[in-house]
């Protein structure tokens, strides 16, 4: 069995990192699945690839200032490039994703192996799976260190920057929650209403591609996508009413990413009965929200395709969501 | 590199190795542009996106049970039949979500492709754990690794891309009925699920045999670009296909060549590169549908319509006060001179006059035949509607409309 200690400087960060990646995401994911743009996610996070790589190989650390800034140009750029293409190459827009989004990922690559004979520190396989493991905190000793003020100042780097961008797209959300809701369902009404559809758009594209950048290195930009979709899709499946698909979806989130972790981390040795290599957390955290994702689709209690198939409640699923919201927001 | 090196790769004399991967490389891209073409037009581009992506988990468990039964796990018929199950497994789960639930298609294809990524890097990490485990031959797929290309696997893009063209051959007709109205194709018993299937197999054959080569986060850049690019080219769909896998080849041609003469150029990144840039050539330059064409095109009729709405305010008695550069407009074109009308400027306006009122007639009689290629108001009536009809326009009162709707 592990040690208290083990579980502290290794573990408990990782998943900390895992989980705050997981709510975030999560959050600002529901806003994606209501515009059916969930595809976005899945361009931002392959697009962020060579800002990513450029700013690693002009600081040549994995930290800092550049790499964030180099990786929002990029999704910036991809945002841009796939609207002129969609709109002065009048393709449809999943076609427009598909090329911008598959080049830079290229360049990235191409990139990278260029970089890599210069830095060794930098390798495919941290892009794709994210670098969980590599979390450390190595302050706390025992529990009782939790308490020193001291132990705190030395959280790892990557656990901040994930709090403060969970943190920010939480007070996003909650601040512009009727705004985002009005916008998400009924972008013609929320002009009418003299609320900027099209800005809320954009900034809903900046928050994902903020959240996505900020876990890409903890889980990686494939799972990132699986992240950003399957807990607010599994939410979208419990309930119609949007606060409750919000908090649903986050609650979904952290704890995927809890389990994901400890049953990655801690499934094999149990399985075992003896100490066993660890399975890849963040893949572990995709599959188990895959798994409640399947489950939503079977079990779910209205929309779920086995309370679909009885008879009485055929009908009765109706599309109330965006009613409600939209006549809340009115009468307020 | 020298020029010599370069014709020698791109001709295909630079040794035996370096041919077949060449050769077999824009095969694939043959094979990927063809098909990618009709899915580019059905909407399903990122569908091979969510396909691609799906086929991971089948790799690692092609190897786990084939190594659990005590056959070689890494031999390739066994790692793709299991890409090519799992694929399939991916593409039907996101049918089924997007019929069975409320989530949008595109959430199933994220929700898909994101969790079947998850669930192989989860049994690759497994593999590594395991003491026959040596995971670096299932890595490879990830990002392709073109150099280890044999002889029989280029034949067998060879064959690939003939069955690719063959199948978009024997199957046009189908497959366009699919791509531009499915309800029709439906309506008239076509039995388009059928149809939607073999398009959908078609792309995970491709899929599935590029996966080696370029990879699978790859893949799919080989089944979209390409045709993306082609569809600024043409209008016609065969034509459209056709470019579409001449571009595919040459992204495949060019790509292979470039990382085999430069150092630590990555095959699959390079080819997707090549087809990139020539998209980007496309999209501003290609005459049909390009930027640059489309632009011209506007400007020239935006310039037309000043023009005609110009004479046409001088014919009805109205001084010849259009803007200056409508003026110099004019008196490039010889139909104004000093502030008037020339003797043919005189001869244009009360023709742009006419066709103005046979057209405002012509709306009036039949509001539901209006031409859609033309643009009405300003190509001259006699070359767009039949000679009767003008005829008819410009005498007769109405009657003859009803006989034509009639009719």
């Amino acid at each position: 069995m592990i040690t208290t200690q083990e579980f502290l400087q290794i573990d408990l960060p990782a998943m900390t990192a895992a989980v705050l990646a997981c709510v975030c995401c999560a959050l600002v994911g529901n806003f994606l699945v209501l515009r059916r743009q969930s595809l976005l996610g899945d361009a931002i996070s392959h697009a962020i690839l060579p800002g990513i790589v450029a700013g690693f190989l002009i600081t040549g650390t994995r930290a800092g200032l550049p790499v964030i800034l180099g990786a929002l140009a990029a999704a910036v750029i991809a945002g841009v490039l796939i609207e002129a293409v969609r709109r002065f190459g009048r393709l449809d827009g999943g076609a427009a994703m598909g090329v911008v989004f598959t080049v830079m990922f290229a360049g990235g690559v191409v990139l990278i192996e260029q970089g890599a004979a210069r830095a060794v520190d930098l390798d495919a396989d941290c892009v794709l799976y994210g670098q969980l493991e590599a979390i450390l905190w190595l302050a706390p000793q025992t529990w009782a260190d939790l308490a020193d003020p001291a132990v705190w100042a030395d959280l790892p780097r990557q656990v901040v920057t994930l709090a403060l961008v969970t943190l920010l797209c939480v007070v996003c959300v909650v601040a512009f929650a009727k705004e985002l809701a009005i916008t998400s369902f009924d972008p013609a009404l929320a002009t009418t209403l003299g609320i900027p559809a099209g800005l809320f758009h954009h900034a809903v594209v900046v928050l994902v591609a903020i959240a996505a950048i900020a876990s890409f290195e903890a889980v990686g930009s494939i799972l990132v996508v699986a992240m950003l979709i399957c807990p607010a899709a599994t939410a979208r499946l419990l309930t119609d009413r949007l606060p409750v698909q919000l908090w649903l979806s986050v609650a979904i989130g952290g704890l995927t990413g809890a389990g994901g972790y400890l049953l990655g981390a801690f499934g094999p040795s149990i399985l075992a009965g003896g100490p066993a290599d660890a399975l890849n957390a963040a893949g572990m955290i995709a599959t188990l929200a895959g798994v409640l994702l399947t489950a939503a689709i079977l079990f779910a209690p209205r929309h779920g395709v086995l309370a679909r198939n009885r008879p009485r409640h055929r009908g009765a699923a109706g599309h109330q969501m965006g009613k409600d919201v939209v006549s809340d927001a009115v009468t307020h | 590199m020298n020029p010599a090196d370069v014709i020698a790769t791109l001709t295909l004399q630079a040794g035996f190795n370096s041919a077949v991967v060449v050769a077999g490389t824009a095969c694939l891209g043959v094979a990927a542009g063809a098909i990618g073409g009709f899915m580019l037009l059905r909407k399903r581009a990122l569908v091979s996106d969510a396909l691609s992506h799906a086929t991971l988990p089948g790799i690692a468990l092609a190897f786990l049970i084939a190594t659990g039964l005590g056959l070689e796990g890494r031999s390739l018929p066994v790692l793709l039949t299991g890409a090519l199950v799992s694929g399939l497994a991916g593409v039907l789960a996101i049918q089924a979500i997007t019929r069975h639930t409320r989530l949008p298609e595109d959430a199933a294809i994220g929700a898909v492709l994101s969790v079947f990524f998850g669930v192989g890097v989860v049994l690759l990490s497994h593999i590594q754990t395991l003491a026959t485990g040596n995971q670096a031959g299932l890595k490879t797929f990830i990002l392709g690794q073109t150099a280890a290309m044999n002889q029989g696997e280029a034949l067998a893009l060879g064959a690939l891309a003939l069955a690719a063209l063959a199948a978009a051959g024997l199957l046009f007709k189908e497959f366009r009925l699919l791509c531009f109205d499915p309800d029709f194709a439906a309506g008239q018993g076509w039995p388009t699920r059928r149809i939607d299937l073999a398009l959908m197999g078609l792309t995970t054959l491709v899929t599935v045999i590029g996966l080696q080569t370029v990879g699978l986060i790859l893949i799919v850049a080989l089944l979209i670009v390409p045709a993306a690019a082609a569809r600024f080219w043409t209008e016609r769909l065969w034509v459209m296909v056709l470019v579409a896998a001449a571009l595919g080849g040459a992204s495949g041609w060019i790509g292979a060549s470039l990382s085999a003469l430069v150092p630590r150029l990555p095959a699959g990144a390079v080819i997707v590169l090549v087809a990139g840039a020539l998209f980007l050539v496309s999209f501003l330059a290609a005459p049909a549908r390009g930027v640059v064409a489309t632009a011209l095109r506007q400007a020239r009729l935006r310039l037309a319509y000043a023009e005609q709405a110009a004479l046409a305010a001088h014919e009805a008695g109205h001084p010849l006060d259009a803007s200056p550069a409508i003026m110099a407009w004019l008196r490039l074109r010889g139909l104004a001179a000093d502030g008037v009308l020339t003797e043919r400027g005189r001869a244009a306006a009360s023709a742009a006059d006419r066709n103005r009122r046979l057209w405002e007639r012509f709306l009036i009689r039949y509001p539901t035949l209006i031409p859609g290629q033309a643009n009405w108001g300003i190509d001259p009536i006699d070359r767009v509607l039949p000679a009767d009809m003008v005829r008819d326009l410009e005498t007769g009162p109405a009657g003859m409309a009803h006989r034509e709707i009639a009719g």
